[in-house]
């Protein structure tokens, strides 16, 4: 199957359906990306979307897939220097690109510069009558491959360099069919997307939103306030968001005191959520469901999921263990297998801890260099982590972010969270800091609320007093901010080379 | 016929389309209406196909072991079976938006 069965699945069964922004329709939507598929008969192999999210990020998404070319969404943020070399790695290739990212691109052999306007519909006319992409030859029937590469993401790379994961048309199928059913969503239903293109949430939300029939809203660049806005006045029924957004857009609130009226359901995922922030949130949006997701780039956005009920529950429960469960991602889901291993490979009963394994159709677990899954099709991913007795899967972070003291495994989320409980604690990421005695011992760098002045012994007794002595830090660091990526992930690599 | 994941079938009997989700490694025979479905590039001979099913668009039929699994791409009319056995509806997932 091809990615845009679905979009012509759509198109013939509720063609007026507004699919994107105010006007744009489904049979819109497949009219603009069968013209813009026709105009690239001639055109380089790949196509490279270096811009931020507008209408022309389906438009050529779904014109890419037609053809059978890999489209690969890149981050039109990278300073100079990285950006040209991720360029210089997709060429030959049509770029989606304005302002500097095509500057860039201008210099680099074997790309072809096409304007976001040119891919999409114009930006003072009808929003659905496609550009200039017209009058060319038109397109033939899609390409049916469900081997062809459909999407190309390089991996936020935290720990190590990043490199380019590679996504087939029966992956991001599959988690689709997996996920969603076809048109369920009601008319008044609208998800805002606001996490960018390059990131695998803004690829895979955009598929399954479509296939849904949930009207997109985009906000191209996000920003608490401006978020806030546009879920009101665009009535928004559905977001996403990674867990740095909803700190901010709970601050927002909190101000505010307008609340999101129109929202239902708000799904979180793209990095660890702190316990203290979905509790806030919680309570902040009672009327809200809440699901929190887990998954990687390689496969394919969610493989488990902490639904709505299960929030309620655990912030609800007296019992410890349902409790727990608020900083667990919820179970796998129906087309995924979940496995805790140890390493060498072994699996691990429930309750103990190694790293987590999972095969599915949506896992590529591939890369432009070669494909990291073994014979069986299990794909490690590097995360360590454990499963209940019920099934529910806790996550404790990358396992190069484990810090082993004195043969002890210590996981930095579960400091991270007491050190959040503290009231001058905004921000706090704990990190290993080499030691003689111990091999590695607990360093937190902390950022503080504004208007307060806590010391270090101070916040050290606050996790002394809530956890084992062998986790309390053994040095606090004091900073104006944590170092993290465009996505609000933590780049801990750079925060070891700042404070080590 | 054999069948492979993401091959696209047609109907011999009705406008129906659907695509193959999930496939026995075996020979099967996959009908529709009664008659055996076609290679989505053939024409169909356009039979007297209604037999008051009706395929529905964005469904997924499968068999009752799961080892066949199709989704409906184009509606139309006539009974899915496989090997004589009706395919049923898969019932909707009650999964929670994650992205």
């Amino acid at each position: 199957m091809n990615i845009v069965t679905f979009l012509e699945m759509a198109a013939s069964a509720d063609p007026g359906r507004v699919a994107l922004g105010e006007h744009l329709t489904y049979a819109g939507l497949l009219e603009a990306a069968s013209r813009l598929a026709g105009h690239w008969n001639q055109a380089p192999p790949g196509v490279v979307y270096a811009t931020v999210a507008t209408p022309a990020l389906p438009i050529a998404l779904f014109a890419a897939a037609w053809t059978g070319r890999p489209f690969a969404p890149v981050s039109y943020r990278l300073a100079d220097e990285p950006l040209r070399t991720v360029l210089r790695g997709q060429a030959p290739a049509v770029v989606i690109a304005d302002g500097r990212p095509a500057e860039i691109a201008s210099a680099v052999d074997g790309l072809t510069i096409m304007a976001p306007s040119m891919a999409g519909p114009t930006a003072g006319g009808a929003e659905d009558s496609p550009a200039a992409a017209s009058g060319g030859p038109p397109a033939g029937d899609p390409v049916q491959d469900p081997d062809l590469p459909c999407v190309l993401l390089h991996t936020s790379g935290t720990t190590a360099a990043p490199k380019v994961a590679v996504l087939r048309h029966r992956h991001l199928t599959s988690y689709v069919l997996g996920s969603v059913d076809f048109l369920s969503a009601g008319p008044e239903e609208a998800t805002l997307i606001s996490v960018p293109p390059y990131h695998i949430a803004g690829i895979a939300g955009l598929l399954t939103a479509l296939y849904g029939g949930r009207r997109i809203v985009q906000l191209p660049n996000f920003e608490a306030r401006a978020w806030v806005r546009l879920a009101r006045e665009q009535r928004v029924t559905h977001a996403m968001v990674v867990p740095t957004m909803l700190a901010r857009i709970a601050a927002v609130l909190e101000e505010d005191g307008g609340g999101l009226p129109y929202l239902r359901h708000l799904s979180y995922g793209g990095g660890r959520m702190p316990v203290p922030v979905i509790e806030r949130a919680l309570r902040l949006l009672p009327h809200v469901d809440f699901a929190g997701a887990y998954g990687l780039t390689e496969t394919s956005s969610s493989i488990a999921v902490l639904g709505p009920e299960d929030h309620r529950l655990a912030l609800a429960s007296g019992d410890a263990a349902v409790r727990r469960r608020l900083g667990s991602v919820g179970r796998s889901l129906p087309a995924v297998e979940l496995v805790v291993r140890d390493p060498d490979g072994k699996d691990l009963p429930p309750g103990e801890a190694g790293e987590l394994w999972v095969r599915g159709p949506q896992v590529s677990g591939e890369y432009a260099h070669g494909a990291l899954i073994d014979a069986e099709g299990w794909f490690r991913t590097r995360d360590g982590g454990w499963i209940d007795q019920e099934g529910y899967v806790f996550v404790e972070g990358r396992l190069d972010d484990v810090i082993v003291r004195g043969g002890e495994n210590l996981s930095p989320g579960e400091i991270e969270d007491v050190l959040l409980q503290h009231p001058a604690v905004a921000e706090t990421a704990v990190i290993g800091m080499p030691d003689e005695q111990w091999g590695e011992v607990v360093a937190a760098v902390v950022v503080t609320r504004p208007g307060t002045a806590p010391t270090a012994d101070e916040l050290r007794g606050w996790v002394g007093d809530r956890l084992r002595s062998s986790r309390v830090p053994a040095k606090v660091v004091f900073r104006d901010s944590l170092p993290r990526n465009d996505v609000g992930k933590l780049l801990r690599r750079d925060l070891r080379q700042a404070i080590l | 016929m054999k069948l492979h994941p993401g091959a696209r079938l047609r109907s011999a009997v009705s406008e129906a389309e659907v695509i193959v989700v999930r496939a026995p490694d075996d020979e099967v025979d996959l009908r529709c209406g009664g008659v055996p479905v076609i290679g989505h590039d053939q024409s169909a001979a356009q039979g007297p196909g209604d037999d008051g099913h009706e395929l529905l668009i964005g469904k997924r039929y499968s068999d009752a072991s799961g080892t066949l699994e199709v989704l409906v791409t184009k509606a139309g009319s006539g009974q899915l079976t496989l090997d004589g056995e009706p395919l049923t509806i898969k019932p909707a997932k009650a999964l929670p938006s994650s992205d």
